[in-house]
């Protein structure tokens, strides 16, 4: 080997390499790996997250630009799937690998082997005692006596050495190795599934491609072909509410799928925690609101809107908020409005729902004339009115049936609609998460509630016994003490 | 009865309860407080728990008595409402008292550990007053999303995960405190009747590698619960990832002990850092946090 001017061994590349790969699989690094997983998953849970709460992030960015752009830099509101808690968790993937592998085959090949020599020198070993018993039929019953207590058992000339408790090493393994394929599980659902959401009319068909989807995100190797090919018609949906609180009780979707497309319909009821499943996909119900009906006439009384608006709910007493765009009309049209489930009203807060179901239905709603900006080419949300090309020309809340006329035309508030929000998610992993999670928990159980433990029985200088129990495990005392008992029986019965 | 009925009789019980654990504490602190004795011939002060014998009984009795209006308390709450009674964090914290009560009596059929009647009775008060002060809800149905089987199973096993995980806690600070006072010297007279510490430290181990296999089963359980409600079986909702932090830290522990040998102080500490992180997940996700395991205001 050649050394370099500072005298340390010069390695090479390979052993840098085998050296760095010793380094990551010790079991240390691995528990710090761990540890470090758990403190990188705290700021996760105190910072809001793009995808479960995007409105609050959009605050940050509001109240303080600058903040809210560093953490975004460092990923704080994605901390899930940002580069350094991907590091962490794939070099813990690799370091569980590196290190559990081994000591599998180490294991297998361990099982077939019989106990450990006896060691020389006994009276080093836990409980070590001299039993004062016949040494001519000692071996014979301690043998019995492991027998029957399930030791395996190694007879070496005038030592007997036995051990119990292998499957503790097996249930150790076996939970590590489950945890690897709970991470395949995540990985493959993540590679290969998609989920995506759509809001649906009651009434209306949801046929299952990529462009009849409000949002939907596929996994890198999943094709956009892949969808299940089923339509899917909302046909009910009952929401019912405690009238004395007003939360929610039940939500029931009924609906009528036919999978695949054109073939007959079944009628099929979808709940909360009742989704539709075909294969690896499944149909949640998430979400529930309204869609003011609303009829929209110029001047000479030609329709120029009719049809149902979804409208986003804003607090538990579904107060929901929309916008009506009118483009077709000269100049264009747009309205911001609140649709009032049941009504009620306070000089304070004017007019505001009572509760959540429809009893005594308002369309409140603002006026706005001039240019809708949809043609400007940025995006533009459905729900909200830009109105920085408009001006309002008057303000009104309808009850049901009722028209108002804003000068330019009229609107009418004929009805409503309840809308659902469909999650759709196609998962092929998690059927190996959860084989992965109840192996896990077996094998957690067999490596915790099994003691390894050996004894050892020696005659010669009289008749020695003595143990050893892996990590000072309670109960080889209690053990030793039978065996002694056993022994010691066993001379009074042949004298 | 009726519901209502029910629900107040399950109330009417809890304030029971609060008078009975009251007792219960009284009697214990008497227990040792007036077992005081002026040793005459050192001169130290001692103790002599002879002579408080019966005052030990009454808060035994008064805990006996506790856990079962108690019982009857979280039964009668969870019949008025038709379902089991774990939908809110007022259910959360009866049902958890009850636990560790039942924790303490089953403990003390099977180990002399009447000494910690005092720190479980004052734990229970406070949970419970807590409970019926703070955090109380009227009994009502459930919302759809928690309408399901696995409420019963989940919920269930992370609130015994989290009462042995605070029994735990508690045996560990013990542990902290009595190895002070052998550092120092030796136990105050008071404390010469708990339990050594190496019982301790074991007792403590045991507890946490006995539950350790039930929170990753509760963990689990809400995963598949919350594939079936919310469409995936883990969101890093705040409570998902607290319940594994908290998974991680016992997982560490876990390893310190069996693998690296850590024993004694360092363990006790690490036992204590672990359940911080499980109360953590209890009162500041419940009550601060948001996310899909906030129902109902609380």
């Amino acid at each position: 080997m050649t050394t370099n001017k500072s005298g340390a061994p010069d390695i090479g590349l390979v052993g840098l390499l085998r050296w760095a790969w010793r380094q990551l699989t010790s079991m240390r690094t691995a528990l710090i790996l761990l540890m470090l997983l758990g403190v990188a998953a705290i700021p996760g849970s105190l910072f809001p997250q793009r995808n479960q709460n995007p409105q609050k992030v959009d605050s940050y960015f509001t109240t303080d630009p600058t903040l809210a752009k560093w953490m975004d830099r460092l990923h704080l509101f994605n901390v899930y799937a940002s580069p350094w808690f991907s590091a962490i968790y794939l070099l813990l993937f690799l370091s569980l690998i590196g290190c559990v592998l081994p000591r599998t085959f180490h294991h297998l090949k361990a099982i077939g082997k019989k106990p450990p020599l006896t060691p020389r020198n006994l009276d080093r070993m836990e409980g070590y005692r001299i039993v004062s018993t016949d040494s001519e039929i000692a071996l014979g019953v301690a043998k019995k006596w492991l027998k029957e207590n399930h030791f395996r058992i190694r007879v070496e000339g005038d030592s007997i050495s036995a051990e119990k408790g292998y499957s503790r090493e097996t249930g150790n393994l076996m939970f590590h190795l489950s945890l690897i394929l709970i991470l395949v599980g995540v990985a493959l659902g993540s590679l290969f599934g998609m989920k995506g959401e759509a809001i649906l009319n009651v009434g209306d068909r949801f046929i299952n491609t990529p462009t009849s989807y409000d949002n939907i995100t596929f996994g890198k190797f999943q094709g956009q072909g892949s969808l299940v090919p089923f339509s899917l018609t909302a046909t009910n949906f009952v929401a019912t509410y405690d009238p004395v609180t007003s939360e929610p009780s039940n939500y029931v979707l009924t609906t009528s799928i036919a999978n695949p497309i054109g073939t007959s319909a079944k009628t099929v009821i979808i709940k909360v925690n009742k989704p539709w499943t075909s294969g690896s996909t499944k149909v949640y119900l998430q979400a529930n609101g309204y869609s003011p009906f609303v009829t929209v006439r110029d001047k000479s009384g030609n329709i120029t809107f009719q049809g149902p608006v979804i409208f986003l709910p804003q607090d538990s007493n579904l107060s929901s908020l929309g916008a009506i765009k009118i483009p077709d009309m000269t100049p264009q049209i747009g309205f911001i409005a609140s649709f009032i489930p049941t009504a009620g009203s306070s000089e304070a807060r004017g007019i505001f729902s009572t509760y959540p179901e429809v009893l005594d239905p308002r369309l409140v709603l603002s006026a706005w004339q001039g240019n809708l900006g949809l043609d400007s080419g940025n995006p533009q949300s459905v729900y909200s009115l830009d109105t920085s090309k408009m001006r309002k020309i008057g303000l009104k809340a309808l009850t049901l049936g009722s028209t108002y006329n804003f000068g330019a035309g009229s609107i009418t508030f004929d009805g409503w609609k309840p809308w659902v929000n469909l999650q759709i998610v196609d998962d092929p992993g998690k059927m190996y998460a959860l084989f992965g999670a109840i192996f896990a928990i077996l094998g957690l159980l067999i490596s915790l509630f099994t003691r390894q433990r050996r004894i050892w029985v020696k005659v010669g200088n009289g008749v020695e016994i003595a143990g050893l129990a892996k990590n000072g495990i309670p109960g080889l005392a209690e053990e030793l003490t039978a065996l002694t008992r056993a022994l010691v029986d066993a001379k009074g019965e042949s004298e | 009865m009726t519901s209502t009925n029910l629900a107040f009789f399950s109330n009417d019980s809890i304030y029971a309860c609060l008078v009975i654990f009251t007792i219960a504490f009284f009697a214990h602190t008497f227990e040792v407080s007036w077992s005081v004795r002026n040793s005459s011939e050192t001169d130290r002060t001692e103790f002599d728990f002879s002579k408080t014998q019966r005052a030990g009984r009454v808060g035994t009795a008064m805990m006996i008595l506790g856990f079962i209006v108690l019982g009857v308390a979280v039964i009668t709450r969870g019949l008025s409402a038709h379902r089991v009674p774990w939908g809110n964090m007022y259910e959360f914290s009866i049902t958890g008292a009850l636990m560790l009560t039942a924790a303490y009596l089953f403990a003390f059929t099977k180990y002399k550990v009447r000494w910690l009647g005092l720190p479980v009775s004052i734990s229970v008060l406070l949970t419970l007053g807590t409970a019926i002060t703070v955090l109380y809800r009227p009994s009502a149905p459930l919302v759809p999303a928690l309408k399901s089987p696995w409420l019963a199973i989940h919920v269930l096993a992370a609130i015994i995960s989290g009462g042995v995980f605070l029994v735990a806690n508690l045996v560990a600070a013990t542990f902290l405190i009595m190895e002070r006072y052998e550092l120092k010297g030796e136990r105050p007279a008071w404390a010469q009747r708990i339990p050594s510490l190496d019982s301790l430290d074991q007792l403590s181990y045991r507890l946490i590698a006995f539950v350790f296999p039930l929170w990753t089963f509760a963990i689990i359980a809400g995963a598949i619960w919350a594939e079936s409600a919310w469409g995936k079986y883990w969101g890093w909702d705040p409570k998902e990832t607290w319940a594994f932090i908290t998974w991680v830290a016992y997982a560490a522990y876990l390893h310190a002990r069996v693998t690296v040998g850590w024993r004694g102080r360092k363990a006790a500490w690490l036992c204590i850092f672990a359940g911080s992180t499980f109360l953590f997940n209890y009162i500041y996700v419940n009550i601060w946090g948001t996310g899909l395991h906030t129902y109902s205001g609380l």
